[in-house]
């Protein structure tokens, strides 16, 4: 047995991953672990095996770079296994036998971390701190995400944001947009700039009005946008309160008598409308 | 009246328009360009309200002033709710500023008829217009428009917007009669067809190679359910019409709910919102798993089973054709087993290429066994033929009435 370091994300463990294909050390052998590299239980050095040479179907890198995103420490010896299958001859067919139980589970991981960036994706909320001279703004936003994903679900905002300036901090790393420069910088430990945003009092007036109060349906809504992510959603502290008061408007709506039709105004446009001939 | 007043107003009064989509536009983004934006892939959902709906577009009327008299709507004339109009200005503003701060995919804008309906439209695309050109805002604009509207008002809100769309409302001309007396069935297809030319048009373009073009890329329309006599059969067959004769990128089935101006002419209570459950479910079996309405709904049974989702209800019907091999039945029929979604039925066509399927392997493709077993046989598993046959089989299928809502 040996203790591997994958390293902090996909490219360091391709780089680890390589070395021990050339090796030939099949994945029972190999522990993932951050690190020095050591040999366990004193054995020398497991005797060398045939190097496994080959490439991979594009898939499989674009799978592997998914998983290295998720949190679970597993997902290393996961992928190397399944990288060991994929070089075995037969073994790309593998990537299409999507009940094998190695790549079920990756694809899990990957599913994970692609909702984990779309979630990103929908629910960072800016807040503007100022614009420079020239009137190019300058917006702040603090996000906690669950998996690795900052850099994954970057390129998003710079393409939607590309002319204002912009940062988005996490305790997972940050990244930067600024004057069209993108920058990187590590994580923190919580939101740095805690000054609101007057918009976001607006918003809560747009969440509040466009909710249906007759509809409530509180468990679909949590399955969609669990509690996990409310404490860095403006409009949020609305929800128990909307929740709570949907009965009684709903009963008052009941309550209220009908309203009678009014009669056709005097109005050219609506009479032209009545007289109108059916185009069939 | 200052604009959160007006937001309040106007955003209550857009609520009951159930599209939210923001998917399905060309693709683009801000870089090269002044302003924000960026369409062209999934939607995303930035929120979602309690009532479990998602939150995607700034969803607002222009005004819910209004010469009409749609019983079921709360801004008709004959109602007492407050009224407002944004200026284009502010609704314009209102649209970036959510944009910038992330909370947004862009703006779906409708309005109550003023004037008239060419009055009414020029004001919805000039707001579209200065989004696009002055503010080079590239977002998703989903536009409502008018059938009476002229046609080429109706061609500039389709190349200011990614989708524009016509409420059809109900699905037979005497609904409208009585309800929404200055609606016509006939007028908003034929504006529909008018607006399906110019949308093939579009495509003729950009296949022609003309990739920049700014257009939209579909329709979509509205049924409201429950505030007439219709029956399922009756919303199915106009929707399965406007797909086909149409293109109607998406039919939306919004259970009429209880308003704060109620109408003397309209039922008091709602319907379930079960049934628009099932009709969305019905509606996904018609354009995704190669199902036709007779089969769904046949002639003695014109609604929805509101037990059942509408395929397992299909299958019991047929019980004659299961159970089905997986490893042998078509690509068709494993789409007609209950419990087997597109995405699964690709995969197991995959998988069973190189391998005998087991039930474990459905498990693992996350497929609901107790669902599936009366309908399929596997390496490791054949049904008793008497329980694809007992009575008893629909009992256990169903789900516990005190569920229902829960959907």
């Amino acid at each position: 047995m040996r203790r591997v370091d994958p390293g902090d994300g996909f490219e360091s463990w391709r780089e680890a991953a390589r070395g021990l294909l050339a090796e030939g050390v099949p994945p029972g052998e190999v522990i993932w672990e951050a690190g020095p590299q050591t040999s366990l239980f004193d054995s020398p050095a497991s005797s060398p095996g045939k190097p496994l040479r080959g490439t991979v179907p594009p898939a499989f890198l674009e799978l592997a770079r998914l998983v290295a995103c998720h949190r679970d420490p597993r997902r290393w010896s996961i992928l190397y296994r399944l990288l060991w299958r994929i070089l075995q001859p037969d073994g790309r067919r593998l990537l299409e036998l999507a009940s094998d139980p190695d790549l079920a589970q990756a694809r899990t991981m990957e599913k994970n971390v692609r909702r984990e960036i779309h979630k990103m994706h929908a629910f960072v909320r800016f807040r503007k701190t100022g614009e420079d001279e020239s009137g190019r703004e300058r917006f702040v936003a603090w996000f906690e995400p669950e998996h690795f994903i900052v850099e994954a679900a970057a390129p998003f905002f710079r393409k939607r944001f590309a002319n204002m300036d912009w940062s988005i901090f996490t305790p997972h790393g940050c990244v930067h947009w600024l004057g069209g420069v993108a920058k990187s910088s590590p994580g923190v430990e919580s939101d740095p700039c805690d000054d609101r945003d007057a918009m976001e009092a607006v918003w809560r007036t747009y969440y509040r009005s466009i909710f249906n109060p007759a509809r409530l349906k509180l468990k679909a809504m949590s399955a969609e946008m669990p509690k996990r992510y409310w404490k860095n959603l403006p409009e949020a502290e609305l929800i128990e309160e909307l929740g709570r008061a949907s009965g009684s408007r709903v009963d008052s709506m009941l309550a209220t008598p009908g309203r009678v039709p009014r009669g056709l105004p005097r109005n050219a446009y609506l009479e032209s409308l009545h007289r109108l001939a059916d185009p069939e | 009246m200052n604009v959160d007043e007006k937001l309040a107003i106007l955003a209550d009064a857009a609520k009951y328009d159930a599209s939210c989509a923001s998917s399905g536009a060309t693709r683009r983004d801000s870089r090269g360009g002044r302003g924000v934006g960026s369409a062209g892939g999934a939607g995303i959902c930035h929120s979602y309200a309690p009532d479990g709906r998602c939150i995607s577009l700034l969803k607002i009327l222009l005004t819910n002033r209004c010469l009409y008299d749609c019983h079921y709507c709360i801004n008709r004339r004959s109602s007492n709710v407050r009224r407002a109009g944004f200026t284009a200005e502010e609704a314009i503003d209102l649209t970036l500023d959510f944009y910038k701060r992330n909370y947004i995919e862009g703006l779906f804008l409708s309005s109550g008829i003023v004037r008239s309906a060419d009055h009414t439209m020029e004001q919805v695309v000039r707001v579209a217009r200065t989004l696009r050109e002055e503010h080079d805002f590239r977002g998703y604009i989903h536009l409502k428009t008018i059938p009476e509207a002229s046609s080429e008002l109706i061609a500039q809100a389709a190349r200011y917007a990614d989708r524009i769309s016509i409420n059809l409302e109900l699905p037979s001309q005497r609904g409208l009669d009585r309800l929404a007396p200055e609606k016509n069935l006939n007028r908003t297809q034929a504006a529909m067809g008018r607006i399906r030319d110019r949308l093939d048009e579009a495509t003729e373009r950009r296949k022609g190679g003309d990739r920049k073009l700014r257009h939209a890329t579909g329709q979509s329309t509205q049924v409201i359910v429950g505030a007439d006599a219709s029956t399922d059969a009756d919303f199915l067959g106009r929707a399965d019409e406007l797909y086909r004769g149409y293109k109607l990128r998406r039919v939306y089935y919004s259970a009429f709910s209880p308003i704060p101006e109620p109408s003397s002419l309209l039922p008091l209570a709602a319907p379930p919102l079960v049934r628009e459950h099932r009709l969305y479910q019905a509606d996904w079996l018609l354009r995704h798993y190669g199902f036709r309405v007779p089969e769904i709904l046949p002639p003695d049974a014109p609604n929805l089973d509101l037990a059942l989702d509408p395929k397992l209800a299909w299958a019991l019907r047929n019980r004659h054709e299961f159970p089905l091999n997986v490893q042998t039945a078509s690509r068709g029929q494993l789409l007609r087993v209950p419990g087997l979604g597109v995405r699964n039925v690709e995969r197991l066509l995959s998988i069973r290429r190189q391998t005998w399927v087991r039930l474990e392997d459905l498990a693992r493709l996350r497929v609901s066994l107790p669902k599936v077993r009366p309908f399929l046989i596997t390496v490791d598993h054949h049904p008793a033929r008497e329980l694809l046959d007992s009575d008893r089989l629909r009992a256990r299928l169903v789900r516990q009435p005190e569920q229902l809502d829960l959907f």
